[in-house]
């Protein structure tokens, strides 16, 4: 079990490295001029090439790499073009908020989702799985900012059960995660509920049978922890798109997260701070996916030993 | 009458035989689409879109760019079905006018990305080593970041639009469709047909076009239908975010964009083009279900 | 003075799929004494799998369905019972053991859980006394270090010994029958001698009737008490098995027998059926075999025989052996 961690931890190494390049040469793909972009249009001049001196600009690229890397490795994340204030406490201010939205929307999206599809899988062909399965690819389409408007028009506006924005209460949190974990809820009903429908079929599921055991037992002690494998893998992807989801919602529900940030910051051209959130996000994504890994070779015993 | 080691069979029998239908699998497939009565109704509701989109502004009851000062944000009613925007503008004309950019920003997007995800899977499949090794790795970095992340993050750097739209979404479906057939490569490639041509001495490119390529086309189709959904879902969320169409352009989530300030008293300017995302992406969204269950042999619920 | 622990009349059970329906079994009667070996022979196709499945009603997410015949099981009728009540006849009376040892035992949890719950759920044990039954099952199976095999997990056995493993599932809360499902057909030859050599210990200790599957003549020649030869969907010839490889009725029993080239047969070429087994989806009309018989009369194109007894504990299902219908055809 440790190898096999181990072996997975060396891995995400050289997707780091490649992902630290490709951030850092964000500034440099953008058409012009980096030193003019961060000095501003109206800037002399004197004034650019002063800033491409403060900035390290004039240096060979694989020197400001290798600046770059060691400075975030010391957590100094540059200054926001915006505010002047450090990048990292812009962050750090606004990370909890974002955390916290997208567990509770995880946590209720994987209730939903789960239920949804194993009751599906198991009433197959009847109504409640016509009725699940249409609810799942309706959670799919549905535009989450479109969702989230509607959900404060009825909610907040006319029965005024919930605030409309802001992060100040656990009330405010409900609409929200709602909203973001309806499409992945979706997504993992529908995965659930095909997961389930292939286990059924196994050989060993007829031996329980055959031993006498009720269909209940069946479907929720032996179906159920196989079919969880592949879903429980799939859930770890599914955090991205709660990453990204999270982008959307904030916006829509002034949520004071990374996210709504990460909006700002692109609109204002903020380029340290739109770099250091995309690394931030990409970080996250790429460490769940190993959590998810890692998880997969405690609930699969036949993995470790490979 | 029995002869000895001669099976006779009965007329009856024989001509039972000649009746019975050849399936070809293409025959198969119509056979297990029209079964899909969800999928059928989602295909002919995407057809009529494409009519939309071609002949729509010629069917809008009203222009959707100039404005009307004197019924800004007047809700649904016989006159405008869909009600006014804050310019006056009909909603519903716009709607229509938006389903045409919708299509076109979808369609582009996913064609672009399929078809070089699709040659990206296929060379590294096929020649394996250090290019597929490559390959995988430019998709791993890509798949590090989630796809609207990454959209926004090219936007970032090319600027808003919707041109830079289409390009954003391009790029993040290409990982996937590399991926996809990339795996229908290697198994087809296991294949003994393809062994054969091989040992003929088939040229590469051959084999790859003329064995590999259509094993892998029905994958291909059912992604590339089920990526159009996504593709106009994240289209219209740059839109709404600002990093896309920009007013007055009437793209669904840039209409959504500008309604959001008349939430309280003119829900409807929000909720109409809402509605139309909605049922655009589900249409296209049923329809790759349908595919999906048409063409894998393997889903016999 | 009724013997008979199994009695199955007319069973009817078809295969329902968008296209229509497939009569996999299609009037199957046939009956298993208190401790005897009943072999069922047929070629892939005839439906002896499906039939075991429905005396256990085992056809939950298959698109098969029982509908008409009866099972009686110790005088009781299989098909009218609740879902309960064959739950309690399941593994507990009667214990099925399949054709594929690898995948038919759950990955995810250990040997002693899995055995160890049939006998919780039927014989009412408590955790430890289960385990000890448990451990005694598997020592009676053959399994070497029964205490640490119970912990572990089934990918880290070979086939024969996961086989082993199933039969002690399957023997662990003492059956009266016992049905095995070409339970050697997947393993070595070596390996199948032994399963075969336990099957037999067990059914001399325990009195154990057992319903034996199989495509292998010799399995049957070594095996079974008598035997039952299946067909498209029904069966074609009973007798008991010294009848049967001695006396053998049915042409398509001959055929079989016939293809089994033995020590010191003096031929260039080995005997087949000609022809192929028929499509379930497109019978022929009148006796399912006529089309490869070799011995075919013109009857035999228009009706399907019944199944007659055509002498003492031998019945056969074949116009060959109906003289008075015969007669009258022509």
């Amino acid at each position: 079990m440790f190898r096999y961690t181990v072996k997975r931890l060396l891995g995400i190494i050289p997707i780091l490295l490649i992902v630290s390049i490709f951030i850092f040469m964000f500034v440099h793909m953008i058409p012009g001029d980096p030193a003019r972009l961060v000095a501003g249009p109206d800037a002399g001049q004197k004034d650019v090439e002063l800033v491409r001196q403060q900035l390290g600009l004039d240096k060979p690229i694989t020197t400001q790499y290798y600046t770059y890397i060691s400075n975030l490795l010391q957590g100094d994340l540059g200054v926001s073009m915006k505010t002047k204030r450090p990048v990292y406490d812009e962050i750090a201010q606004r990370f909890m908020p974002t955390f916290w939205l997208t567990v509770w929307s995880m946590a209720w999206a994987i209730v939903f989702g789960l239920l949804i599809g194993v009751i599906s899988a198991t009433k197959r062909n009847k109504w409640q799985d016509y009725a699940g399965m249409f609810s799942a690819v309706s959670g799919i389409s549905l535009p989450s900012f479109w969702l989230g408007l509607m959900l404060i028009q009825l909610f907040s506006v006319k029965l005024g059960w919930f605030p409309t924005g802001g992060s100040d209460s656990w009330k405010s949190y409900i609409l929200p995660s709602i909203t973001l974990g309806a499409g992945v809820a979706a997504v993992i009903a529908r995965f659930a509920r095909s997961s389930l429908m292939e286990i059924l079929k196994e050989d060993y599921i007829r031996t329980g049978r055959a031993k006498g055991l009720k269909e209940n037992v069946v479907v929720w002690r032996h179906a159920l922890k196989n079919a969880m494998i592949p879903v429980i893998t799939m859930t770890g992807l599914q955090f991205g798109f709660l990453l990204g989801g999270s982008i959307v919602v904030e916006t829509v529900f002034s949520w004071p997260g990374l996210g709504r940030l990460l909006i700002d910051s692109v609109s204002f051209r903020d380029y340290p701070l739109i770099q250091a959130e995309m690394l931030l996000f990409a970080l996250e994504f790429i460490l769940i996916n190993l959590l998810v890994d890692i998880l997969y070779g405690v609930m699969n015993p036949q993995i470790r030993y490979k | 009458m029995a002869n000895n080691g001669i099976v006779i069979q009965s007329s009856e029998q024989v001509t039972q035989r000649e009746v019975e239908k050849v399936r070809t699998p293409f025959l198969e497939f119509c056979r297990k689409f029209k079964k899909q009565r969800l999928a059928m109704v989602a295909g002919c509701f995407i057809v009529l879109l494409f009519l939309i989109a071609l002949i729509g502004p010629a069917i809008a009851p009203y222009s959707s760019i100039e404005p009307d000062y004197e019924n800004i944000l007047s809700p649904p009613s016989m006159e405008h079905l869909a009600g006014t925007d804050a310019f006056g503008r009909d909603i519903f004309s716009r709607i229509l006018e938006g389903t045409r950019i919708s299509l076109f920003v979808g369609l582009t997007s996913v064609l672009v990305g399929s078809i070089a995800g699709t040659v990206l899977g296929l060379i590294s499949g096929y020649y394996g080593k250090w290019i597929d090794s490559l390959i995988m790795r430019f998709c791993d970095v890509l798949f590090a970041f989630p796809g609207i992340l990454l959209a926004i993050g090219i936007i970032a750097i090319l600027g808003p639009g919707l041109g830079n739209v289409i390009i954003a979404v391009a790029i993040f479906s290409i990982p996937i469709f590399a991926r996809i057939v990339r795996s229908s490569t290697l198994s087809i490639k296991a294949t003994v047909f393809v062994e054969a041509a091989q040992s003929i001495g088939a040229a590469p490119r051959r084999i790859i076009w003329k064995h590999i390529f259509p094993g892998t086309v029905s994958s291909i189709i059912v992604y590339f239908t089920m990526r159009i959904g996504t593709s106009i879902l994240t289209a219209a969320s740059l839109s709404f975010l600002g990093l896309g169409a920009q007013p007055p352009s009437p793209e669904w989530g840039a209409m959504l964009s500008s309604g959001r300030d008349f939430l309280n008293t003119a829900p409807h300017v929000t909720f109409f083009p809402g509605l139309a995302i909605f049922i655009t992406v589900l249409a296209f969204n049923l329809l790759g279900d349908g595919l999906r269950d048409a063409l894998d042999p393997k889903l016999k619920d | 003075m009724n013997d008979k622990l199994l009695e199955i009349s007319n069973l009817k059970t078809y295969f329902f799929s968008d296209k229509g329906h497939v009569p996999a079994v299609n009037g199957v009667d046939l009956y298993i004494n208190k401790g005897e070996t009943l072999g069922v022979v047929g070629e892939s196709g005839c439906g002896k799998s499906v039939t075991s499945l429905s005396i256990m009603r085992l056809l939950t997410d298959t698109p098969g369905k029982v509908v008409d015949g009866s099972i009686l099981f110790e005088g009781r009728d299989l098909l009218s019972l609740s879902e309960s009540e064959i739950r309690e006849v399941r593994g507990n009376e009667i214990a099925m053991i399949f054709q594929e040892p690898m995948t038919s035992l759950n990955p995810v949890y250990k040997i002693g859980q899995q055995i160890g719950e049939a006998v919780q759920l039927h014989l009412k044990y408590d955790k430890r006394k289960a385990r000890e039954h448990v451990i005694k099952m598997l020592k009676l199976v053959g399994i070497p270090r029964a205490e640490e095999i119970i912990d572990e997990f089934p990918y880290q056995l070979s086939g024969g010994m996961r086989q082993r493993i199933m039969i002690a599932m399957a023997m662990s809360c003492d059956p009266t029958l016992l049905i095995a499902d070409e339970p050697t057909t997947a393993l070595d030859v070596t390996i199948q001698a032994q399963i075969l050599e336990l099957m037999r210990k067990l059914k001399e200790e325990k009195g154990t009737a057992i319903m034996l599957i199989t495509h292998d003549l010799g399995v049957v020649a070594e095996m079974c008490d008598r035997v039952v030869v299946m067909y498209a969907g029904k069966v074609v010839e009973e007798a008991d098995v010294l009848e049967i490889f001695e006396n053998p009725k049915h042409p398509y029993t001959k055929g079989l027998l016939n293809s089994v080239p033995k020590l010191g047969q003096k031929t260039n070429r080995l005997e087949s059926i000609p022809g192929n087994v028929p499509n379930p989806a497109n019978m022929p009309k009148g006796c399912k075999f006529a089309p490869r018989c070799t011995q075919a009369m013109d009857i035999c194109q228009e009706q399907d025989p019944d199944l007659l007894q055509i002498a003492d504990g031998h019945q056969c299902r074949c116009f060959l052996y109906q003289r008075e219908l015969t007669k009258e055809a022509q």
